[in-house]
């Protein structure tokens, strides 16, 4: 019997490649996690947005922060509350049920209908956490010890994963993943994206930017190459700053929008107008962005 | 089915599992490599492949394994062509399955080769032919089980070319693979505070039930601080021009203690061969941007963990004389030796890394440089063994020599 298997061709507001796209069908087809890696800005987290509204499903987001602990997707058990209701005699303690509360893997796995969930970029966790939840993307379901309660995904939910690579990701978590690059957009694929979001953009006024934005990519030592979001917000600031695209070439407005490093900005000015810029006031800068991070 | 592949792949170091191989199998058997050549290969590299930095060598491996395809004699450009034009999908019998289900890739080529000489002319349909449509195997919109179909590239390039033009070159810097392990070895340089400071956040149970047992059973609950790292690190780093050969390694080192958050504090700082007055916000080593060394002497508390990285190769006047400084347009006072002295008896918890291989620390250029260093700092191989040595010897004071 030949399955009926869903497919995601990409949604109006996002353009997708067709490896992307290939990719995505893959994971959705096998089941398993899409771990998608990519330099930052180039639409890693609002793929799982554009899967969501394809396929016209609810999407859940999970956002990992350098404190989420696994056991934060799956459930929370209010202890303190319990105690405190015990002594005064409010509420029902012995109803353990209304102390559990679901996390965002937990709601996942609850939905009636398959949906998305996003877990964004799981890399700013402690390096063991892809590993704690090795056994519930597996297995997609968790046992709660103080309900003797196990939750069990009803349907699989279509798992997209992002990585802004500030962590290597343990070997056996990998191996449970479809994998995905996101290539940085060619221009004819940049044009496109920018469509999506300046339909009345004037040709020219983009031609002259997308071709500054490529040149200034391709300058080494930037630490922070501009990305497809700061084109977008860039072309914004020309827009409403009624820039013309004679004046992109001669002035390069609004550089900090493209460039948010001063290190880069300097950079930039010095190879691109061999200008010395005042070093002195830079330096202090450079030094607190460097110390205080 | 598929092994050569297989081991063609590990061969070029993918890090192929079993794991990954089953699924691939399994993906196949749903057809999802749509028959093409394409298709399957994002099929495989989207399964086997967990790193963009291992896209290059199985862009090559793949390459490989099939290079006899891609010759002007094994697949023409035209196979391509009729490949990625598209039809209906077929409806699979299961007559149809059976026969396609334990087609290997071996024997996929040679029966390719062998249409490749019967093949006339452009053709659609049937079950015989390379086509777009029909049963054949070879076609890429047609028979699969299901219809099930992934695009090929709008750029209607073969994988094979595709591979062959190593689009990822640039991504192959192997340069992460070493970071997580050495990130792993840092972690255990770990030591728990007292908890003098901070929020307390942490139900601490036992205080609790004793508080509560005093209080007649009235529960009172009692909290306390998290345990805290209270280790805080000083890494210095060489980024002197001896050093250049080694920068992957000292990146991979720098990158996994940047992003090891478990340590209190963290500076890093750098030098230029020795240390000398003045030590460095970043590796160009720039006198725009430095913290006189005096400074940090007097102003880091003693209990810092001193890790510096660097051959500890230079001419002996750069450790030794008044004036030894390799920039020119500088000058020192006081010799470089001086300083090591100064930065070692402050930092009690301290060691030296050097990416130099242990054998050669006898018999290199530097020989006589690092042998003076040695008496002062305990030194360690830059690998992960030496750094878990490092990270051990980093927990209790280390004896000065001199
Ligand atoms: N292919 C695309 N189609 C449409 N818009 C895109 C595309 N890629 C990026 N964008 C736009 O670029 C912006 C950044 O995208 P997004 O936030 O998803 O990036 P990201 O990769 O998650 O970045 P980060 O690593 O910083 O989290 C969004 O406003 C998004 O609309
Ligand atoms: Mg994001």
């Amino acid at each position: 019997m030949a399955k009926k298997m869903l497919q995601y061709q990409g949604s109006s507001d996002y353009i997708v490649s067709d490896e992307m796209r290939n990719s995505v069908n893959i994971a959705m087809a096998l089941g398993k996690p899409l771990l998608i890696k990519g330099e930052p800005g180039t639409g890693k987290t609002v793929l799982a947005q554009s899967i969501a509204n394809a396929l016209n499903k609810k999407l859940i987001v999970w956002n990992i922060k350098s404190t989420t602990k696994a056991q934060d997707g799956l459930y929370l058990y209010d202890t303190v509350q319990r105690l405190y209701d015990s002594q005064f005699g409010d509420g029902d303690v012995g109803n353990i049920k209304q102390y559990i509360q679901l996390g965002k893997l937990g709601e996942a796995f609850m939905a009636k209908e398959q949906l998305v969930l996003l877990i964004d970029e799981i890399d700013k966790a402690d390096m063991e956490f892809p590993n704690d939840l090795l056994w519930e993307l597996d297995q997609m379901s968790f046992y709660i010890p103080e309900t003797r309660e196990t939750i069990t995904a009803h349907t699989r939910p279509i798992v997209i994963i992002t990585s802004n690579a500030e962590k290597e990701l343990p070997d056996a978590f990998l191996r449970r993943c479809i994998f995905h690059y996101i290539e940085f957009p060619s221009p004819e694929t940049m044009e496109k994206i920018i469509r999506v979001h300046h339909p009345e953009l004037e040709k020219k006024l983009m031609d002259q930017a997308m071709e500054t934005f490529y040149v200034l990519r391709n300058i080494t030592n930037i630490q922070k190459k501009p990305s497809t979001s700061e084109l977008i917000d860039w072309l914004q600031a020309l827009v409403v700053g009624g820039i013309t695209p004679k004046d992109i070439k001669q002035e390069m407005p609004f550089l900090g929008v493209l460039l948010k490093k001063n290190e880069d900005l300097d950079q930039v000015l010095e190879q691109v107008y061999e200008r010395q810029v005042n070093k002195k006031d830079k330096s202090i800068n450079k030094t607190l962005s460097r110390f205080y991070r | 089915m598929f092994t050569h592949l297989f081991y063609t792949l590990r061969n070029f170091g993918l890090p192929v599992s079993m794991n990954e191989w089953q699924d691939l199998m399994e993906a196949l058997e749903e057809g999802m490599a749509g028959s093409s050549l394409t298709g399957f290969y994002y099929l495989c590299r989207a399964i086997l492949v967990k790193t963009e930095a291992h896209y290059d060598r199985f862009d090559l491996a793949f390459a490989s394994f099939f290079k006899d395809v891609d010759t002007p004699e094994g697949l023409p450009e035209k196979i391509w062509e009729w490949l990625d034009k598209q039809l209906p999908a077929l409806e699979a019998t299961e007559d149809m399955k059976r026969r396609h289900r334990n087609l290997d890739l071996d024997e996929l080529k040679r029966m390719l080769e062998e249409r490749m000489a019967q093949q006339k002319g452009e053709h659609h349909g049937g079950n015989r032919w390379i086509g777009t449509g029909g049963t054949s195997p070879f076609g890429h919109s047609g028979y699969h089980p299901g219809g099930y179909r992934l695009g090929g590239t709008s750029q209607q390039l073969s994988a094979v070319k595709v591979a062959g033009m190593r689009r990822f070159q640039e991504f192959r810097t192997d340069e992460t693979l070493g970071v997580r392990q050495f990130q792993l070895a840092l972690r255990k340089l770990r030591q728990f505070t007292t908890r003098l400071e901070g929020e307390k956040t942490e139900l601490d149970l036992n205080s609790t039930i004793d508080q509560t047992s005093k209080n007649a059973g009235r529960l009172e609950l009692v909290w306390e601080r998290p345990r805290q790292n209270s280790i805080k690190v000083l890494l210095l780093m060489d980024s002197g021009g001896s050093m250049t050969i080694y920068s992957r390694l000292c990146n991979q080192l720098f990158t996994a203690v940047n992003h090891s958050h478990h340590f209190k504090d963290l500076k890093i700082f750098f030098f230029h061969n020795c240390i000398y007055d003045h030590l460095y916000h970043g590796p160009e080593c720039s006198r725009l941007e430095c913290t006189d060394t005096e400074y940090i002497l007097n102003t880091y508390a003693q209990d810092y963990r001193l890790i510096i990285v660097g051959d500890a190769s230079m001419s002996p006047y750069e450790l030794l004389e008044v004036g030894g400084i390799i920039d020119w347009h500088q000058f020192n006072d006081t010799p470089g030796l001086e300083w090591l002295k100064r930065l070692r008896h402050r930092f009690e918890y301290s060691v030296w890394l050097n990416p130099i291989n242990k054998k050669y620390w006898d018999y290199s250029s530097g020989t006589f440089t690092i042998k003076v260093i040695r008496q002062l700092f305990p030194m360690e191989e830059l690998t992960l063994e030496g750094l878990e040595a490092a990270v051990n010897k980093l927990k209790t004071r280390q004896a000065t020599a001199i």
